[in-house]
């Protein structure tokens, strides 16, 4: 098998089967999630954020497909583009999606979270990020 | 608060095209000393200009070419605003007695192709988060869903900016289309289509702004009635500050309506009042989903302003009578003030073959990264 990391540390944390989870903030204060994670809360300032774990079930609230590759990357075209929103935090997340047809999307389909390979390195190394998949994708 | 009258005394522009190996700085020159001498040349206490991707002291170079440096020169940088950003701190600034005379110039030279941006993290750019045109269509996508606009009503859209812009000399593009020729062009990302989409490219604008009455000037007097710049206020996943994530953003004022009350509430004037509107057009979606956040309409009801016309040279209020950015193209520190010249064409009457007759209170706007979005009224 070959190896893989992240396209950057701190976006999601990878389980020993390769599965991943997306890393988030929460404020008590404010009562909000965010998504990446900062040192404050991005929606008052407050300095109580608390590392959590986002949920990996979501709805579908907008996408689209990118069909020519945009400056800096290096992956396949086209490609999934949109917007999810978590079940349970509520909180809408810009992501890749894994089906790049937009006429096979509908408003509010189940989604889940997925790891999603990028393209390989110079050095032979898989590059991931996290992308959504409709529910029932098998990949 | 504006105790000042401050009136746009000379105007000038460098078109909006492609200009080889024509340096941003020698198109500054050209409409800088074009607005100087329509002003009379008078002595100016300090300049701003305005530019994203001009580097370091662009407009030292300028004024430097020209033997006129000496006074403070300050860069500005607002992405899409940063014209109408650098006119309210020359407005501010007479306003509050610190000077009589500023010149306010912008330039650009974009690269070609999807903007590149040093906004994104080199890692948003790898994992494909960061191609710019796919954050319009999804913004698209939810006017569509939330306004009843159609993928036909966008296309109408391109087609009246382009009808506008062939009465342009200083547009990019001078030829009008057709419903059915932008739905043939290509998708970029659904469903914006490549015509949807202005084009990035270069020019200049200038204006010189001075305090009071211009003594024995033959044209008529245009005023700066409001220049207004806001940012965004946190929560909105598909608002221009590009963030990664978002809440329930229903409740949330984006940044032009924030810079569009603050303009209107200065300027004394309601968005009734407009004869005339300049406004940012990146893509066709983003000129509908002003008229809601301007106030041209209710919320919800922009679908209603395109199909009856209302936005046509012949309608209510005409918007883009230049042609928008979707026939002038963007050169992003220039973009705003070219609508500031083209407004104060307008208001004066000297419009030619695109005046809006009678015009006499109008409205420029610019929204884009940051966020920043700024709101310009003028009026005779």
């Amino acid at each position: 098998m070959s190896t893989r990391r992240p396209v950057t540390e701190g976006l999601f944390a990878t389980r020993d089967d390769g599965s991943i989870a997306l890393l988030g903030g929460y404020s008590a204060t404010s009562g909000k999630f965010h998504f990446p994670r900062l040192p404050a809360c991005p929606y008052t300032g407050a300095d109580d954020v608390e590392a959590v774990t986002l949920s990996t079930a979501a709805t579908l609230w907008g996408w689209t497909a990118v069909t020519a590759a945009p400056p800096g990357y290096p992956g396949e075209v086209p490609y999934g583009f949109g917007i999810v929103e978590l079940v349970r935090e509520q909180l809408r997340v810009i992501t890749r999606l894994t089906e790049a047809d937009p006429a096979k999307l509908e408003f509010g389909q189940p989604m889940h979270l997925v790891a999603d390979v990028l393209h390989t390195d110079d050095e032979g190394t898989e590059v991931v990020t996290y992308a959504f998949a409709p529910v029932g994708d098998t990949r | 608060m504006s105790t000042g009258v401050v009136e746009v005394t000379g105007v000038g522009i460098h078109p909006f095209g492609r200009f080889g190996e024509k340096s941003a700085t020698e198109m500054g020159v050209e409409a800088v000393r074009a607005a100087l001498a329509e002003a009379g040349h008078p002595p100016f206490q300090a300049a701003f200009c305005a530019t994203a991707y001009g580097g370091v002291a662009s407009g030292h170079k300028v004024l430097g070419a020209l033997g006129l440096t000496g006074v403070p020169i300050v860069d500005v940088e607002a992405g899409c605003a940063s014209g109408g950003a650098a006119l309210m701190l020359a407005a501010g600034a007479i306003r509050a007695g610190m000077y009589d005379t500023v010149l306010v110039f912008g330039l650009e030279k974009m690269p070609k192709g999807i903007i590149r941006s040093s906004f994104f993290e080199p890692w948003r750019e790898e994992a494909g988060l960061a191609a710019t045109p796919s954050y319009f269509a999804l913004r698209a996508q939810r006017l569509m869903r939330e306004s009843g606009v159609t993928k036909h009503d966008l296309a109408q859209i391109v087609v009246k900016n382009r009808a506008n812009g062939v009465h342009n000399p200083d547009a990019m593009f001078q030829k009008p289309t057709t419903v059915e020729e932008v739905l043939a062009s290509r998708v970029v990302c659904e469903p914006l289509h490549l015509f949807m989409l202005c084009s990035p490219n270069e020019g200049a604008a200038a204006v010189v702004v001075q305090r009071g009455a211009r003594p024995g000037g033959t044209v008529a007097a245009v005023r700066v009635a409001a220049a207004v710049l806001r940012s965004h206020l946190p929560g909105s996943v598909l608002g221009e500050a590009t963030p990664m994530s978002g809440i329930d953003d229903r409740d949330i004022p984006p940044p032009t309506t924030l810079a569009a009350q603050a303009a209107y509430e200065e300027a004394g004037v309601a968005p009734r009042d407009l004869h005339v509107v300049e406004c940012q057009d990146t893509d066709a979606s983003r000129e509908v989903l002003a008229y809601e956040e301007l106030g041209l309409c209710a919320r919800g009801d922009a679908a209603k302003l395109v199909a009856d016309g209302s936005t046509t040279m012949t309608g209510r209020v005409p918007v883009n009578p230049s042609g928008g950015l979707l026939s002038k193209g963007e050169p992003l520190g220039a973009s705003a003030l070219g609508q500031v010249v083209e407004l104060t064409r307008q208001l004066r009457g000297t419009a030619g073959a695109r005046q809006v007759e009678g015009a006499t209170v109008g409205l420029a706007h610019t929204v884009g990264r940051g966020a920043n979005a700024a709101v310009v009224i003028l009026t005779t």
